[in-house]
């Protein structure tokens, strides 16, 4: 039995919700039991905003998150409110361009990736979460990077095809970042 | 095995009432459900269908209780403060015997209350909310599959017994997204000789009212229904029990709350606590028989509830007071964590409840 459970965090606008459908729709095309939960409401226009994923290969119980197994903070309040919360053993990405802090916890691996500063250097600026989302499917065989580009080509809709190749692009800079 | 796709709870509520035939929706937008309403209003003009943002919540429900009576299938939605202000609707449809949906995505009350997810309008559901001898036929979905599910079943309920289903939802399941098939799906219909269509000159005139103004005529009409609301009774219950056959001890919950419970019983049983967890699936009828079954073989219940303990009030009355019954409780828009309830089933274990 195997569950992942993952909690994305940030500002809204920074893309939180799509990395989460993005990795929700993923598992779906593999077969797999997920669920996908937003936060809802005021905070959602300019302020944080977080979702919940959860990737297993038995039924979802509670979609609720409290003790994430992956932590992505894209801002530094997420990564203040939720850092404590990861399961020893767990991981955190950190989008360093946007935190400064590290993470004083030893049980757990972080990752510092500048992911909005690379997004802004290659021209696809909106796209920092799916450069950590990229990043985060390398560093984990069994949710695995490959099946990335259906799942993209799946969920940008045909009105914008021309994200297709962006966020293509942006997993590929994610994968790559040693 | 038809396609799984993914989509948010509130959306597989508006794409299943259109399976199911429903081709008017009256609404007015309140977090958080108003996906539902927007659904509609994209696909609703593509099929042949009405969508109609009234002026008001009360606008709403008499455009649902007017078309209920011409017979189509017909729904609205909204979230709790909403839903109070549809109760005068609620009552007059019920008093008129016809069917409709009514979709409560509920929301931390009383009053304007918050926005985050609630259980707190147990009560108005299954005990009446507007005014006089009525009830409506109540689904508490789970998941998204069964936003859908339910949705289909409760127009199958509502024409079959002439009777108001809603659907009590709350802001997680409406907000959620899982993947979902519609390949299930069984649509009833049913023959609506009552319905106000014309008469082409070729029947009596059909009456759709709730007006008796002779006391005996009134009794009657409430007497007739009543027997009708035995049968469902009889007939309509739905529950799910979760690692009952051993269970020593038993937690209740519906909704967003029994999953969270659902991770507390297989958390407990790891514990080598015998616990098992029944799911009341409709609220009204309530799954007396279920409770009263394990009444007999458990030591204590715990009701877990997005609510200062509403259904607790029927567990206690169907389990006959036999058994203790404690209270795992948040409200205002919080959820349990699974620990919470987790904590809840250690004490019940010890007798502490």
């Amino acid at each position: 039995m195997k569950t992942t459970q993952i909690l994305i965090a940030g500002f809204g606008g920074q893309g939180i919700l799509f990395a989460g459908k993005f990795l929700a729709y993923k598992g779906l095309l593999e077969e797999q039991q997920v669920s996908w939960l937003p936060s809802y409401g005021p905070e959602m226009r300019g302020g944080t905003a977080n979702c919940n994923v959860i990737l297993s290969d038995t039924p979802v119980g509670s979609p609720i998150i409290t003790a994430p197994d992956v932590l992505i903070a894209m801002n530094l309040p997420s990564l203040q409110k939720y850092v404590d919360t990861v399961v020893p053993g767990g991981q955190i990405y950190v989008d360093s361009a946007l935190i400064d802090e590290k993470v004083a916890r030893t049980d757990v691996e972080v990752f510092y990736i500048p992911a909005t500063q690379m997004a802004k250097d290659n021209g696809i600026a909106t796209l920092a979460n799916m450069i950590i989302v990229g990043h985060l499917l390398q560093n984990n065989p069994e949710l695995s990077f490959e099946g990335t580009d259906t799942v993209v080509e799946k969920l940008v809709p045909p009105k914008k095809a021309a994200l297709v190749e962006l966020n293509k692009k942006a997993l590929t800079l994610g994968k790559e970042y040693k | 095995m038809a396609e799984r796709v993914l989509m948010k709870g509130n959306e597989a509520i508006a794409e299943a009432a259109i399976r199911a035939g429903c081709r008017h929706y009256f609404g007015y937008p309140i977090t958080p459900q108003t996906e539902i309403a927007a659904y509609m209003a994209k696909k609703m003009p593509k099929i042949g269908g009405v969508f109609l943002q009234a002026e008001s919540e009360i606008a709403s429900i008499n455009m649902v209780y007017g078309a209920a009576a011409a017979g189509v299938r017909v729904m609205t939605s909204s979230s709790s403060p909403g839903v109070s202000l549809k109760a005068e609707g609620l009552s007059y449809i019920a008093g008129s015997d016809v069917p409709a949906l009514v979709v409560n995505v509920q929301r931390g009350g009383p009053g304007l209350g918050g926005i985050q997810p609630s259980q707190s309008d147990y009560f108005q559901a299954t005990k009446g909310g507007g005014h006089g001898d009525y009830r409506m036929i109540v689904l508490a979905p789970a998941s998204v599959q069964e936003m859908a599910s339910l949705t289909i079943k409760g127009f199958n309920l509502a024409d079959k017994y002439l009777m108001t289903s809603m659907i009590l939802a709350d802001g997680t399941i409406g907000q959620m997204m899982e993947p979902i098939s519609f390949e299930d799906a069984e649509i009833e219909t049913y023959e609506k000789p009552w319905a106000l269509t014309g008469t082409n000159c070729e029947r009596e005139h059909n009456v759709v009212n709730s007006l008796y103004l002779k006391p005996d005529e009134l009794e009657v009409k409430n007497f007739e229904r009543y027997e009708r609301y035995k049968i469902v009774e009889e007939n309509e219950p739905m529950w799910e029990e979760y690692m009952m056959e051993d269970a020593e001890y038993c937690v209740v919950a519906f909704g967003i709350a029994s999953r969270v419970a659902k991770n507390a019983v297989a958390a407990a049983r790891a514990e080598g606590i015998k616990v098992g967890l029944i799911r009341p699936i409709t609220l009204w009828p309530f799954p007396k028989k279920a409770l009263l079954a394990a009444a007999e073989k458990v030591k204590s219940f715990i009701c877990v509830e997005l609510s200062m303990g509403q259904m607790i009030e029927d567990v206690k009355l169907y389990t006959q007071c036999k058994r203790p019954v404690s209270l795992c409780n948040r409200c205002g828009g919080m959820i349990p964590s699974p620990n919470e309830v987790l904590e809840a089933i250690r004490k019940a274990q010890k007798g502490e409840c």
